[in-house]
């Protein structure tokens, strides 16, 4: 009983994580309808940048809360920019190309930001030094016992989707943003400059790819190569797709269902099934695909002709 | 996963262009005849998630090689052609492909994963070029063709040797496996600790190499409440996987193999993997004197740093490459697979070396315990 409350724990904290890099997909696919995958590259930009960031600070600074902060939000920022570079230079041109250009140029980028992490910041694996600021103690109820930086992270990233819903759905930008996803041509028509909402929406996609990026790794210690993002973009994009791509309720509903079926696949029946754990993904992708095309949350539209 | 795969065959499609550029040593001199360099292929991932197994091994051997050709074999120095496989199988094969092919290399060095050179031997062994893996334990390898040698133990004696050491040495009853889906060497060690291990199995969960969330898995260990858990992966992951077993209250020692061996481990695991245990093939603490000689020169040569096994293999490999090519006579594939073969109590680093008719070192294991920001060495096994 309290194993299967644990292992729920442990998926709804990997799931968050999932959610707040498939808020990205899911924004950029509402606005272009373009698959962007590149995102899951900036979430492991994002673990560089806020690495190099926190080297060039000091560790002992940075382990600080306003010099983790200042690190975050700088990160955030860089990020936001590489996301609006990457629209501008790479997905611009194409906008009025067939779509499948687009998702060819898409992988192009994300092979192309691997490259040159590569090239910046080497191949082998990189780790955040053990930081005092995320020392936690583990937190028990019951006979779970879990430790306070996965709650950390969960809040964290609970946070800032709140804050992403809040712009779109109570700001002029998150206003424009919606009616983009509708009609570009129609939004343009009512005096709203497309390519800046466009700029807008891959800003705060990659933002939020960045942070994942940097909180997982700065507070976890995991490693940080140019290959770490793949992984975690392909699931979030399954949750993405899951929770119906375009909506961004469902990008968290569709994160937080993959993150616990992979947390009760890997921990049920003393691991027994734990190989099964990558596969649950696409199984689940394939399954949607087949009964709810539109995903969880999403509205079935019909194609006008 | 498709456009990994596209990459992949284009980066080959791009290798085979450039290499095929330059020269590679000229029909004639081309490794083996003639009066040149002796050419010896050596791959490893010089880059990619457990480069530093690829880097130390090639410290080791271009080590020995200095040493070597000071009085070379055959009057012919070695010359090292060194390929970068990133920790890839299908790369693996495309660079040897490339060492046997065009450079004709006289013999091939490498490779420290089993699953690296498992993919890349069947190459030399249809080329009739012996291989040396200094490092790669998984029985398979060998077994391969009689071409392929190791200079290592394999992974039934090294499983058994982690297993009696959790069950004498630290009395456990009940031991949990967290184990590499994805890795040769991880799922023959856990088979062979399986087999040896009195006490009870209580959960053996796997992860994929390249995971960095293993909580769910360790959940499942945590709710089997072993004494000890036997992680037998690569350094990258074991620190993370250490890390997190701390974070979630497990206080068992964890306790691995030779994958754990690597400067590296320190930076992933921070002070998580304190008090627990690996076997590996060698100490830097052996107060022999061929040991001792060997950490000075390589720290003399590469800035102080202090060798780790798969250097120390490295060197071995090299050593024993160069002392069949002077009882060879001759640098031809079926003469130097013979003089290899007949290695009797070579005198390495690693210990005395004899190889078997399998082709397999017959080598005794140290069992180290990972205390601070070294080593220290607890007990030698043999075999």
């Amino acid at each position: 009983m309290w194993a299967l409350l644990q292992n729920f724990i442990i998926g709804i904290q990997t799931g968050a994580v999932y959610a707040l890099i498939a808020v990205g997909y899911t924004m950029v696919y509402g606005v272009l309808r373009l698959i962007n995958f590149a995102h899951g590259d900036v979430y492991m930009v994002g673990a560089f940048v806020g690495l190099t960031l926190a080297a060039r600070m000091g560790f002992a600074t940075a382990a600080s809360i306003p010099g983790f902060t200042l690190i975050f939000f700088f990160t955030l920022a860089i990020c936001a920019v590489l996301g609006v570079a990457i629209e501008r230079f790479a997905y611009r041109p194409l906008r009025r190309a067939p779509r499948i250009t687009a998702l060819i140029t898409a992988i192009g980028v994300s092979l192309l930001l691997e490259a040159l992490a590569q090239l910046i910041w080497g191949a082998a694996p990189q780790y955040f030094p053990t930081m005092e600021l995320f020392r936690l103690q583990p937190v028990r109820i019951g006979a779970v016992e879990l430790n306070a930086k996965y709650f950390l992270i969960l809040f964290l990233s609970l946070f800032l989707m709140t804050a992403l819903w809040f712009i779109v759905t109570r700001t002029r930008v998150g206003k424009a943003m919606r009616a983009v996803s509708h009609d570009h041509e129609a939004a343009a028509l009512m005096g709203i400059n497309v390519n800046r909402i466009i700029s807008v929406t891959f800003a705060l996609g990659s933002a939020l790819a960045a942070a994942a990026g940097l909180l997982v790794s700065a507070v976890t210690n995991v490693k940080i190569d140019p290959l770490v993002g793949v992984m975690p973009g392909l699931k979030a994009f399954v949750a993405a797709v899951l929770g119906g791509i375009g909506n961004i309720p469902g990008a968290l509903v569709g994160g937080l269902v993959m993150g616990v079926a992979e947390a009760f696949v890997a921990g049920m029946a003393g691991g027994k099934f734990s190989t099964w754990r990558d596969a649950i993904a696409f199984i689940l992708l394939i399954l949607i695909l087949i009964f709810r095309p539109a995903g969880l949350l999403g509205r079935a539209t019909v194609e006008k002709v | 996963m498709i456009r990994k795969l596209t990459a992949g065959v284009a980066v080959v499609a791009a290798a085979s262009v450039l290499a095929g550029c330059p020269p590679s040593g000229g029909g004639a001199s081309g490794g083996g005849s003639g009066s040149g360099p002796i050419l010896v292929g050596y791959y490893g991932d010089l880059t990619g998630p457990t480069a530093t197994f690829g880097t130390s091994t090639r410290e080791g051997v271009d080590l020995a090689v200095e040493e070597i050709n000071q009085d070379p074999p055959l009057g012919r120095p070695l010359e090292i052609r060194a390929e970068d496989d990133q920790g890839k199988s299908e790369q693996a094969v495309s660079v040897v492909t490339k060492l046997v092919d065009q450079d004709q290399v006289v013999a091939v060095l490498g490779e420290v994963a089993s699953s690296n050179s498992l993919a890349a031997a069947p190459v030399c062994q249809r080329a009739n070029v012996p291989m040396i893996t200094p490092a790669s334990t998984n029985p398979q390898v060998t077994q391969v063709g009689d071409y392929i040698f190791r200079i290592c133990f394999i992974d039934p004696f090294q499983g058994s040797v982690m297993a009696k050491f959790a069950a004498n040495s630290l009395n456990a009853k009940r031991a949990a496996i967290l184990w590499d889906a994805k890795s040769d060497y991880s799922k023959g060690l856990r088979d062979f600790f399986k087999q040896t291990f009195p006490g009870q199995i209580v959960a053996e969960p796997s992860y994929s190499a390249g995971d960095t969330d293993f909580n769910a898995q360790l959940n499942a260990i945590k709710q089997a409440n072993p004494d000890v858990i036997f992680v037998p992966g690569y350094y990258t992951e074991v620190g993370t996987i250490a890390r997190q077993a701390r974070d979630q209250g497990i206080k068992a020692p964890l306790i691995g193999g030779d994958g754990w061996d690597s400067p590296k481990l320190f930076e992933s695991a921070g002070k998580a993997l304190d008090g627990s245990y690996f076997s590996n093939h060698y100490s830097a603490e052996s107060t022999d004197p061929r040991v001792q000689d060997f950490i000075s020169a390589y720290k003399k040569k590469y800035n102080g740093k202090v060798p780790d096994a798969m250097a120390a293999l490295g060197y071995d490999a090299a050593k024993i490459l160069a002392d069949s090519l002077k009882r060879a006579g001759a640098t031809d594939g079926p003469k130097l697979r013979d003089a290899i073969a007949q290695t009797k109590d070579f005198a390495g680093v690693t210990g005395n070396i004899s190889l078997d008719a399998d082709r397999n070192a017959t080598k005794p294991a140290v069992v180290l315990q990972i205390s601070g920001d070294r080593f220290k060495y607890v007990e030698t096994v043999e075999p």
